[in-house]
């Protein structure tokens, strides 16, 4: 039986050597370890991931996860779309937050044709952004939760999205996978009443946060479950490459609404929470703060959208110049990032997404060292990934 | 009537100690019948409270509300194929979910409705009830054993270390509830469970009350020890979904899984009932002795009737609420059937409040006191099943270690400390 | 014999008549020696613990026959449920397997029936010759008082130290020392 699928029996215990953390002491089996699968049909592992756990009766000394169950070959329809074809497609990776996805596609794509989206175009779409961050995170809270055993906060943050999926559908049609945004800038103008719903929304959600914290925040099992639990420090973070609540709760104040503003976010007041530890319970609070502090975004946006064009002088067939361009926006997940290549043609060279989740799941390795494995599942929910995103 | 029967009517111990079989025998189906019923019952509200604990609307299809969903449950269980791995041994694989219920039903024959609805007035009441609950451990190892299946066993394991574990903390309680028992001039308590009543009803004061906080906190560690033994929330790692372990009774399917859940609700009940008959004072009415006059006696006991009135009330006005489409008809007809026959029951209860109302011993009277103490018992365990079902909606789930480290860490410490501090308050005080 | 004991003797026991009292005897007794062969015939060690478990419950029972609810109880609560649950889940832990594959009987087994011959005839003996004797040394229990005469025999009553009170202290430091012991012989690190 083979442990992984490389086919060596070491991969699992040298995983992270060269980072120098903590590795097994024997990299071979004892007799009281024990190799397990979780997944990928599994109700806790939000998608199709499959984890391959080695445990040492029922302490966790190393993971490796198993990934590619949802690949579709997103990166490779790209070369065959052109870049207007392609903007559904982003969607679908992160289909969550949808939104964002499109954001950061549409910006890269202006950026490699040196187009900027007018005013009313990018306030729009940071009020959308923001809405998908509120969104995204309910889910997050929810199924996290719902990991843990708490079963009702669920139904709570599900009935709550629903208004802001209202929002989505009155806006573009669609709930899921938005395709809010277009190249050079929005499609279609707000709705009439989409300053009322939205302020309405404002509203409506700002006790809900306070009823999800009652629930949950200083609930003692809560506090038992996730405090100390799925600890990185800073520096793991920074070497693994994680960015998003996971880096901030470790306590680097990083977030690219503030280190490099797109979408005119240096005109907005707002804070990046940040945690101590680094462990569960911090990425859980900074992620009901930054719900918080997108309401705050969202209030000074709503109150002021220019008038003017939505559209941008874009030509109708896009062929961008040959070069390339790496951009990156600050996804409900972390740093999603788009590198094109273009080589002058309607369709791009070469389209790589760098996915929030996939590099989020690498430090999944390291949090669950010496864990138990309830605990593996709460750090999964903690990480916060999407298979639509690690696998595209 | 035959003398067996006619002997007992008018007896004022139970079955058990008058010797007489008869009704010992009828007390034994009535439980029997009242505790599928309340399982049944205990379903519906399950489903329903955790629904709407979560903004939906639970079973709503199956009779009006989904009174119906129990018997629907119970039929399709019934008719679902009967899965036995083949590699599993047969005749545990038969008996293991016999021995949980026998261990859970076999509590009721102590358990006390009224100072004579008992089965039996066993004078080691309290002693048989946590011997017999022990025996439910044994159920779920042999479940999880003979399913011959990794997780099961697994599962099994930790659910048994869990309830054998918090065993002690719930004994160690219940000690101290007895020791209170023997606060009174003889200096002599009881383990048996009406006379842990009669004692509370002596001194004057619920024993939850009672040296106060030193019979809440005993209740409080009974309270949560309770829900340790049953395998509930907060406490149900054992056979949580999200889990890789899944639990005991995975590899039972059909009626052999609902005779564990039977099981399952029958402890609930059962533990529920003791903590009310050792702490909550059992079967008497709130102020016994403080409000003793007889318009208090007559006002309370109104309270049976206009329970069930107020439960009629809703169910009249569910049904005028009820869409008045015709695809609604039948579920509008059954719900106001039930709520007629809700409301029969109220002024039967009434009728024989009014009829009863004097303390003397004519056939009304004795039927009004034993339907009071039945329905005030009935009520204060209904309390607990209620909150059975709120832990569940509201709190996350301990993992395995911490729950086994409350159990041992804390839970028996704080019990080893109430009961010596209960005795010493004891010697101090008397 | 003992002062305590007698005076509880005279106390007449109280409680319920008892009823059938030949027929639950025989039917106890008949399911704890029935029982009791399941466990050394059975192949499945686990079949074994069960039929253990039942033949506890029936010297449980018996004991409930002999005025003696106490001890009935204590046996339900010691022995099927704490000592069974430990044998079980021994057994579970342990390679069952290779032990149902091992020899049934021992192959010295007329040694044993000889040995449990013997055991007989002398209860047969001791039960024909001091038949005469058991009618008057028979104590008979207070039901009503069991309870409270045994905490009696072992905490003492009234400011008087009770019968067994020093070998029950005794008996509890024992069980302290072991309980020690297993937990300083498995714990990985204090």
């Amino acid at each position: 039986m083979s442990i992984s699928e490389k086919g060596n029996p070491n991969a699992l215990a040298n995983a992270v050597s060269n980072l120098d953390l903590d590795t097994p002491e024997k990299p071979y089996l004892d007799s009281n370890e024990l190799i397990i699968n979780m997944g990928p049909q599994h109700p806790a592992t939000h998608g199709v991931l499959r984890v391959i756990l080695k445990l040492d009766g029922e302490k966790v000394l190393g993971t490796e996860c198993v990934i590619g169950y949802l690949h579709r070959g997103v990166e490779k329809i790209a070369e065959n779309r052109t870049y207007t074809m392609f903007n559904p497609y982003v969607d679908r990776m992160d289909y969550c937050a949808a939104v964002s996805n499109g954001l950061g596609y549409c910006e890269a794509v202006e950026k490699l044709m040196n187009v900027e989206a007018p005013a009313r175009a990018q306030y729009i779409r940071v009020i959308l952004t923001e809405l998908n961050r509120i969104a995204s995170h309910q889910l997050w809270l929810g199924t996290h939760a719902l990991d843990i055993g708490a079963m009702t906060p669920l139904f709570y943050t599900f009935r709550d999205r629903e208004e802001i999926l209202k929002i989505f559908e009155r806006y573009c049609g669609a709930r899921l996978t938005t395709h809010a945004f277009r190249i050079g800038g929005c499609q279609y103008e707000t709705y009439a009443g989409f300053e009322k719903d939205v302020t309405n929304f404002l509203s409506f959600f700002a006790p809900k946060i306070d009823e999800y914290e009652a629930l949950l925040t200083t609930n003692r099992i809560w506090l038992e479950r996730t405090k100390n639990v799925g600890v990185i420090s800073a520096a793991d973070a920074i070497a693994l490459g994680v960015t998003g609540p996971v880096l901030r709760a470790s306590g680097v104040k990083w977030d690219l609404r503030k280190a490099q503003p797109y979408a005119n976010y240096s005109k907005f007041d707002f804070e990046i929470p940040i945690g101590e530890n680094g462990d569960t319970y911090d990425r859980y609070l900074v992620r009901m703060e930054e719900m918080r502090q997108s309401m705050r975004i969202i209030e000074q946006a709503v109150g002021g959208i220019p008038e003017g064009p939505i559209m941008g002088k874009v030509p109708k067939v896009i062929k961008p110049p040959v070069g390339e361009i790496y951009h990156s926006i600050e996804a409900p997940k972390g740093e999603l990032g788009y590198f094109i290549v273009s080589d002058g043609s309607t369709q791009p060279y070469r389209l790589r997404v760098r996915p929030p989740s996939f590099v989020n799941l690498q430090a999944l390795d390291i949090m669950v060292r010496g864990l138990l494995i309830a605990d593996v599942v709460a750090v999964i929910g903690t990480i916060d990934i999407v298979l639509g995103e690690v696998d595209r | 009537m035959p003398n067996f029967v006619m002997s007992y009517l008018g007896s004022t111990v139970t079955p058990g100690q008058a010797g007489n079989q008869f009704w010992a025998l009828m007390y034994v189906l009535i439980i029997f019948a009242g505790v599928s019923v309340a399982v049944m019952a205990m379903n519906w509200l399950e489903r329903k409270a955790l629904a709407h604990f979560q903004i939906r609307l639970g079973p709503m299809r199956v009779g009006p509300h989904g009174l119906l969903q129990p018997f629907a449950d119970a039929l399709k269980l019934m008719l679902k194929e009967d899965i036995i791995p083949t590699e599993a041994d047969q005749f545990v694989f038969w008996v293991a979910p016999l021995i949980g219920l026998l261990a859970s039903f076999t509590v009721y024959t102590v358990i006390p409705f009224g100072p004579s609805q008992a089965v039996s007035d066993m004078n080691i009441g309290i002693l048989f009830m946590l011997g017999v609950s022990s025996l439910a451990v044994l159920g779920i190892v042999v479940a999880g054993w003979a399913s011959n299946s990794h997780y099961p066993l697994i599962g099994a394991l930790r659910s048994s270390a869990q309830m054998v574990s918090y065993e002690v903390a719930m004994g160690l309680a219940v000690v101290s509830a007895v020791l209170m028992t023997s606060m009174n001039a003889s200096g002599t308590g009881t383990l048996s469970m009406i006379g842990i009543v009669q004692a509370q009803q002596q001194q004057g004061i619920w024993f939850i009350f009672k040296f106060f906080p030193l019979g809440f906190i005993a209740f409080a560690i009974f309270a949560i020890a309770m829900v340790a033994e049953t395998n509930r929330a907060p406490f149900d790692m054992a056979e949580a979904e999200s889990e890789l372990t899944a639990g005991y009774h995975t590899e039972y399917s059909g009626l052999r899984w609902s005779l564990f859940m039977l099981a399952e609700y029958a402890a609930m009940i059962a533990v529920s009932s003791i903590a009310v008959t050792l702490w909550l004072g059992g079967w008497m009415r709130p102020f016994p002795n403080l409000l003793q006059a007889p318009a208090w006696e007559f006002i309370f006991s109104l309270f049976p009737g206009l329970t069930f009135a107020g439960l009629a009330a809703i169910a009249f006005i569910g049904t005028a609420r009820m869409p008045a489409q015709s695809f609604f008809r039948v579920q509008r007809i059954g719900l106001a059937v039930f709520a007629a026959l809700l409301g029969f029951i109220a002024l039967l209860l009434l009728v024989i409040a009014v009829a009863g109302r004097t303390a003397d011993t004519s056939v009304a009277a004795r039927f009004r006191e034993g339907i009071d103490y039945v329905y005030w018992f009935v009520l204060k365990v209904a309390v607990f099943m209620y909150l059975f079902i709120w832990y569940r909606a509201t709190w996350p789930r301990y993992r395995f270690d911490q729950l086994m480290r409350i159990g041992w860490k804390v839970m028996l410490p704080i019990a080893l400390g109430v009961l010596m501090l209960t005795a010493i308050v004891g010697v101090i005080v008397s | 014999m003992n002062p305590a004991l007698n005076s509880a003797a005279a106390t007449m026991n109280t409680g319920m008549a008892p009823v059938a009292t030949p027929w639950f005897f025989y039917a106890l007794a008949g399911a704890a020696v029935i029982s009791a062969l399941f466990v050394i015939t059975r192949r499945n060690a686990v079949h074994s613990a069960l039929a253990l478990i039942v033949t506890l419950l029936s010297v449980a029972g018996l004991y409930l026959m002999l005025y003696a609810p106490f001890v009935a109880g204590v046996q339900i609560i010691v022995y099927a449920g704490g000592i069974m649950v430990l044998f079980l889940f021994v057994i579970m832990l342990v390679n069952v397997e290779r032990s149902s594959k091992e020899r049934q009987f021992n192959r010295i087994w007329p040694v044993g029936l000889a040995a449990a011959c013997a055991l007989m005839a002398l209860f047969v003996s001791a039960l024909v010759k001091g038949r005469a004797l058991f009618p008057e040394r028979l104590v008979k229990l207070s039901e009503g008082t069991n309870t409270q005469d045994i905490a009696k025999a072992l905490y003492g009553d009234a400011g008087r130290m009770g019968q067994y009170t020093f070998a029950f202290e005794i008996a509890s430091l024992l069980l302290l020392v072991a309980i020690l012991g297993a937990v300083i012989m498995t714990k990985k690190k204090i």
